[in-house]
């Protein structure tokens, strides 16, 4: 029998020699009424844009103007100052929970200015960037991960599991993968009504292996969902490698194949690339032309949670090994080179990050920490159905409020 | 009008009053369905209403709440509630929870229909009466309607209703009354209480149980198949029984339970499901906290034995009207 296993563990040095398609290699962009017999190459591919030396060559650099880019970096920055100091006040005590997105920025930034107000993103716990870059209120995140009596959801959710309706920000759960099918069906309620809005739904490369991920799959293809489906592959499913969610012998992306739905791989950690494979499916999902598969391939630069030590079980070295960057210091060195950007307007701009996001933090401290300051007992029992249940109401009663 | 039939027009009716209800499952679509409940409407709203689904119960549940989040009012079928298993964590951790954990910033109204229940000799895997696997999940209601009136009505309710809803059907009624007397020639519902339908919109609210029989000596608990069980075992029992139909279990009628109660001092539960945590155990606490001081006798259940449903002994495993008769008259010796 065999067990797939890394190739390195704690005290190896860093090996990503397999990882083959770490080169930059031209990856020809179909036009979006492609057929998906057609495309069934594409998934061994990884598109990229920007080069080792940090110029933007080949058919899919997005038609965007560097502000966008330069938008991204922002967001892209802010989600990692956030995560910074949040992962820091969770080892404080002042919260039970966090959970980064270190190295992964991209994810969750690039699609939320990618795609349009009126699509819905199901995203996974990794993607705080989309809300981030829809200016949604550092305070209120903060709020949320403090339990605190402005958590926009009262409590009821554990830290980071946010929910933002508004934000186009579908609620997160701590079940990995069930929202994946509901961005098919929220798709399909769209191609219904006749509207151009569409769906992007994530999974993470662990996560494909569970039933919700072929069912997905399996719907979107049936019925021509208008939909993006993106598979975050950080390489990692907590102490897991990603040999063990089958990609030894494929590629995620390539599972698209058996479904008739198109499967493309993108460097993740590529912002330029990121924007045109999305731009990509987004048009052909509008078009009529269906799903995509979208596989970001990326790396899980931190621990998988504040419950997480990594260096147990890989090389420590392997966060800043990844031969694919770092999504934010490549964006930077981009513009950078492209005159669109300095070292010291990068600097200026973190240091005024640092300062927004501590501000925001001061003030979520001073409603309360976790534990200090929550909403109303009462509210706990409101929401579990549209209307309060005899149960609940007696169950109030006997709490004496 | 038959169960089927009464069904078939409460979905009907609700796609003709609103563009939002879409309806699909297994052969659903073209077909009808493996029971005939979603006959013709494919064929009179479209093929983007009704609809075929892939073999995935998992696929069409999770599709279907998010549509419901989207804002559509899905009604899905399970072609047989024993096959409802593959779509459970869609139903426990995802429909049950949206509304909860998003603190209503979503909702997920969808309607599951399912058959349920035995006596048509589908063995262990067309018999099951899984109700008590979402009695126990907060955020889920779950509704079982005994005649056709009810079933319109009440799926009409649910439909409506901004929560999922699991509706299960007694399959051994869809097409006419059964009391537990296998050996009898199945009567049409024609005739029968219940069967009187009205052709357009009515409803029947979620959580109002129907108190079918009054008497004084014992409360008898009951849904679907098992009412018609009841009716017979009381008759056969001379006990002067009051016949209790709860037609959804969530949310549960307790006021109506406890009153009655509170009044013969005796009750005995039904179901056809294993009795060992089974809904009725559920109802037999609620009565001992609320009703203890009332009570003339030990609450007793009549309920299917504790082992998976066995195809010979159909039977045998059934609960009988006669097991009815013994227990009521037993709580009556009280
Ligand atoms: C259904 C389910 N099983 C197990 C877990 C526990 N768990 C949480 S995250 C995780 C790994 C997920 O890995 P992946 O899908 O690659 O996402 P990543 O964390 O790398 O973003 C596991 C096993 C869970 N949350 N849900
Ligand atoms: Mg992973």
């Amino acid at each position: 029998m065999h067990v797939p296993e890394p190739k390195t563990r704690p005290g190896d040095s860093p090996d990503f020699s397999e990882i083959e398609l770490l080169k930059f290699a031209p990856v020809a962009k179909p036009e979006i009424s492609e057929p998906s017999e057609n495309l069934r190459q594409l998934p061994f591919h990884l598109v990229r844009t920007l080069t080792d030396d940090d110029v933007a060559e080949g058919d899919w650099i997005p038609g965007l103007s560097a502000s966008v880019y330069r938008k991204a970096l922002e967001y892209m920055t802010i989600t990692r100052v956030f995560d910074e100091k949040l992962l820091r006040i969770q080892r404080q005590g002042k919260t039970s929970f966090f959970l980064t997105s270190r190295g992964e920025e991209a994810l969750g930034v690039v699609p939320s200015l990618a795609l349009r107000d009126g699509d819905m993103c199901f995203p996974t716990y990794r993607q705080v960037g989309w809300l981030i870059a829809r200016d949604y209120p550092l305070l209120k995140l903060v709020n949320q991960i403090f339990n605190n009596r402005e958590d926009p959801l009262a409590g009821k959710q554990l830290p980071v599991l946010y929910s933002a309706k508004e934000f186009g920000f579908y609620s997160l759960s701590g079940n990995v993968g069930t929202r994946f099918g509901h961005s098919v069906g929220w798709a399909m309620a769209k191609a219904y009504r006749g509207k151009p809005d569409i769906a992007i739904g994530f999974i993470g490369d662990g996560s494909t292996a569970e039933g919700a991920f072929h069912e997905a799959l399996t719907f979107a293809s049936v019925y021509n969902a208008p939909v993006i489906l993106g598979v975050t592959n950080n390489q990692w499913a907590i102490s897991t490698f990603s040999g063990i969610a089958s990609s030894e012998h494929t590629t995620i992306a390539a599972k698209g194949i058996a479904y008739g739905i198109p499967g493309i791989r993108v460097d993740g950690n590529d912002v330029l690339a990121v924007f045109s494979v999305l731009d990509w499916a987004a048009e052909r999902a509008r078009a009529g032309f269906g799903a995509t598969l979208i596989e970001f391939f990326t790396y899980r630069a931190g621990a998988h949670s504040s419950s997480d030590d990594p260096k147990r079980y890989r090389p420590a070295e392997e966060p800043t090994s990844w031969p694919l960057g770092d999504p934010i210091d490549r964006l930077k060195n981009y513009l950078i080179k492209a005159g669109e950007w300095s070292a010291d307007q990068h600097e200026k701009m973190t240091k005024a990050i640092h300062s927004s996001v501590s501000e925001s933090i001061k003030e979520a401290e001073a409603i309360g920490v976790l534990g200090k300051s929550k909403p109303p007992v009462a509210s706990m029992f409101d929401g579990v159905f549209s209307e309060p249940d005899w149960r609940n109401v007696e169950q109030l009663k006997e709490l004496g409020i | 009008m038959s169960l089927v039939h009464a069904l078939n027009s409460a979905l009907d009716v609700m796609m003709e009053r609103d563009p939002d209800v879409l309806i699909f499952g297994e052969d659903v679509g073209f077909f009808g369905g493996v029971f005939r409940v979603t006959d013709g409407l494919q064929e009179k709203h479209g093929r983007h209403r009704c609809f075929d689904t892939p073999l995935s119960e998992g696929g069409i549940i999770a599709t279907g709440i998010g549509m419901a989040a989207e804002g559509l009012r899905p009604v899905a079928e399970i072609q047989f509630a024993d096959y409802i298993l593959p779509a459970y964590d869609q139903l426990v951790s995802e429909a049950a929870r949206l509304r909860y954990r998003s603190n209503n910033d979503f909702q997920a109204p969808i309607t599951v229909r399912a058959p349920y229940g035995g006596g048509i000799f589908g063995g262990q895997t067309h018999s099951q009466s899984p109700e008590a696997i979402f009695a126990h999940v907060t955020g889920l209601k779950t509704v079982i309607p005994s005649n056709p009136y009810d079933a319109k009505g009440l799926l009409i309710s649910a439909i409506e209703c901004d929560d999922p809803v699991i509706f299960l059907e007694p399959k051994r009624l869809y097409n006419g009354p059964f009391d537990g007397h296998y050996d009898k020639p199945l009567e049409p519902w024609s005739e029968q209480y219940g069967s009187d339908v009205p052709a357009g919109y009515y409803s029947v609210p979620l959580g109002k149980a129907q108190i079918i029989r009054s008497g004084s000596e014992a409360t008898v608990l009951a849904y679907g198949t098992m009412v018609h069980v009841a009716q017979a075992g009381i008759k056969e029992s001379g006990v002067d029984a009051e016949l209790i139909d709860l037609r959804s279990i969530v949310p549960l009628d307790i006021s109506t339970v406890e009153e009655s109660v509170k009044k013969t001092g005796r009750c005995l539960i039904l179901h056809e499901a294993s009795k060992f945590a089974g809904f009725g155990a559920e109802l037999s606490a609620l009565i001992t906290e609320r009703c203890f001081y009332h009570l003339l006798a030990p609450t007793q259940r009549v309920a299917g034995w504790d082992i998976p449903y066995p195809h010979a002994f159909e039977w045998d495993y059934f609960p009988s009207p006669a097991r009815v008769v013994t227990a009521l008259q037993s709580l009556a010796a009280h």
